[in-house]
């Protein structure tokens, strides 16, 4: 008897301080359904429907099957824009990896002010993207843009940057190198932080140091770091948008083009969201393959 | 990965350059040429707001006859604008907070087995184009009446942050120790008063670190301006930009002025509230 008496406003305080406890999470995991969830379900059928401005006044969404996938990789921009997505990304990552890494192993020195100067250095990732599209705008004018006119100093001819399709997508690269290397320096000096200082001692005494320490102890030791430097680029440097509407808008005659600026195009300028969506879809695709890759990579160190 | 970094960056205090030796202070020379060339652009975009109108593309190397034409034509363009964002991102800090505080707290410090399915969730989200939420949001904010409104531009923007604050504030909390919940759980304080009036003062730098990026995050924000207003009512100073980016551009001091006035919040904060901005950048990668 007395157990039960005991237990059993104990048992009722537990399950209320349950739903207090729950209280907490619930604000979150609507908005996430929502605001993520949501979308994801939302882009998918509407892939699969005929789904434009007049649905806007009828409602009336048709399905049409995988139509508009179709439409979408039948289209004679689908090649074009896979190809640039794949430059685009490759071409930013390898830029943005390289200088990122040389900054964050210079950064490892330890001298006066190198804390506040690593501090300033985030400055082209804290600013909006469209502010860096602008003022790289001005920066890469063919006619009087200052980096031309430097150019010309060493006697190279004013290149088109942003107007010549030959050009236009190494430009919008560059700027997009720019805006990235903050975050490669940051993942990459904090991994560099992590590894032990009797490492490069211990290799020292071996008469390993300079570049034989980099190759021997930097490198295997940053490898994780690594992996999830380069799996996050290219996942935040797929859906890039700002960067290319800002600077080219897709052109000159489609040669920035990519899977992004195609999927927000034919929604937001052609009205044609079942299609969009279906672009949308592929380029969430294209980003799963990487992010199983990430997650995996991020596995590894929780389990041990 | 994040999270030991986290609470690391941003300590290590240097010394002055008095006491530094030969090589360090070829060290500073070769810092200052490499921050020079990286933020060249920024330099450039403040240079340029300050040539006279017109022919600002042919501007010099400095501002030696500044005007601040580009500023007049830029606040009577963008100045409602401007104002538009900072609403936005002030309602996006509350909104983002809001949700992600008792979140991460729960995250941190209650025992639930499905935390490891739900912090994998949240990486996942973070990594969803904003396009495909862009194109989602816009049919339903057509039906909700939300298209051109502070309240949908706001939670819209909200996404850009809520995720990376529940993850920050998260690897702060871990750090509380239970024992001083306890503590407060025996003095006949209930759950939300512990996390009212224990863990939040506690955790006020992780705080500070995810309202401040929660801000910039929305006020850089420019998919969701351009694909949830329709008209210029509600416009934010991101799209204010892209407009005058679109038309042939007439007057390049207006369109530089206006990028100087939106990097505002960045410059003001990285200089003011270096800790903070240094820390959250660590957990921050994830964006």
């Amino acid at each position: 008897m007395t157990a039960e008496t005991i237990r059993r406003p104990a048992r009722r305080r537990i399950r209320r301080d349950d739903v207090a406890k729950l209280l907490f999470v619930v604000p979150a995991a609507i908005y996430i359904l929502l605001f993520f969830g949501y979308p994801i379900v939302k882009n998918l059928t509407m892939s699969f429907q005929d789904y434009t401005t007049k649905t806007f006044f009828t409602g009336e969404a048709p399905w049409v099957g995988i139509s508009n996938y179709v439409t979408a990789i039948t289209s004679s921009l689908f090649g074009p824009a896979l190809l640039n997505t794949a430059l685009f990304t490759a071409g930013s990552l390898v830029g943005q990896f390289v200088i990122g890494l040389g900054l964050a192993l210079f950064f490892q020195k330890k001298f006066p002010l190198s804390t506040i100067m690593r501090a300033l250095l985030l400055l082209p990732w804290l600013l909006p993207l469209i502010v860096a599209s602008a003022t790289w705008r001005s920066i890469l004018d063919q006619d009087s843009g200052i980096l031309n006119r430097f150019l010309g100093v060493f006697g190279v001819d004013p290149v088109p940057w942003l107007s010549s399709p030959d050009h236009a997508l190494i430009a919008v690269i560059i700027v997009n190198i720019w805006v990235g290397i903050p975050f490669n320096v940051t993942l990459l000096y904090g991994g560099l932080q992590d590894i032990p200082e009797e490492l490069y001692e211990a290799a020292s005494l071996d008469g390993a140091t300079g570049w034989k320490a980099f190759w021997h102890i930097t490198l295997p030791n940053l490898r994780g770091v690594i992996g999830v430097t380069l799996v996050l680029g290219v996942v935040y440097t797929l859906k890039v948008l700002d960067v290319i509407l800002g600077l080219t808008g897709g052109g000159p005659a489609n040669a920035t083009q990519t899977i992004a600026i195609r999927s927000y195009q034919t929604s937001f300028v052609d009205f044609e969201f079942g299609v969009g969506a279906a672009f949308s879809n592929i380029l969430i695709l294209i980003s799963l393959v990487f992010a199983i890759v990430y997650l995996r990579s991020t596995r590894k160190p929780v389990d041990e | 990965m994040t999270t030991t970094a986290l609470i690391t960056v941003g300590s290590g205090r240097s010394r002055g350059l008095r006491g530094a030796s030969g090589k360090q202070l070829v060290y500073v020379a070769i810092g200052v040429v490499l921050l020079v060339v990286m933020l060249f652009p920024v330099y450039w975009m403040i240079n340029a707001s300050l040539q006279p109108s017109g022919n600002t593309l042919s501007a010099g190397l400095f501002p030696t006859n500044p005007s601040w034409a580009g500023y007049e034509k830029a606040i009577s363009d963008q100045g409602h604008n401007l104002i538009t964002s900072l609403i936005v991102s002030a309602g996006a800090v509350i909104v983002s907070l809001g949700i992600a505080a008792p979140a991460a707290y729960a995250l941190a410090q209650f025992r639930y087995r499905w935390i490891t399915g739900a912090l994998l969730a949240i990486l996942i989200a973070q990594m969803i184009p904003g396009i495909v939420i862009a194109n989602a949001l816009y049919a339903a904010y057509n039906d909700l009446g939300l298209l051109n409104t502070y309240v949908g531009l706001i939670v819209a923007d909200a996404s850009h942050s809520v995720p990376f604050a529940i993850i920050v504030m998260r690897a702060f909390m871990q750090n509380i120790h239970p024992s001083i919940l306890e503590a407060a759980r025996v003095d006949g304080a209930g759950q939300f008063r512990t996390f009212w009036s224990i863990a939040l003062p506690v955790s006020k730098n992780a705080i500070i670190t995810a309202g401040l990026f929660a801000f910039l995050f929305a006020w850089s924000d420019f998919l969701f301006a351009l694909t949830l207003t329709t008209t210029s009512d509600i416009r934010p100073v991101t799209l204010g930009i892209y407009q005058y980016l679109g038309t042939q551009v007439s007057n390049w001091s207006a369109v530089m002025a206006t990028a100087v006035l939106s990097s505002l919040p960045a410059i003001i904060l990285l200089l003011i509230a270096q800790k903070y901005i240094a820390a959250g950048a660590m957990g921050g990668s994830v964006k």
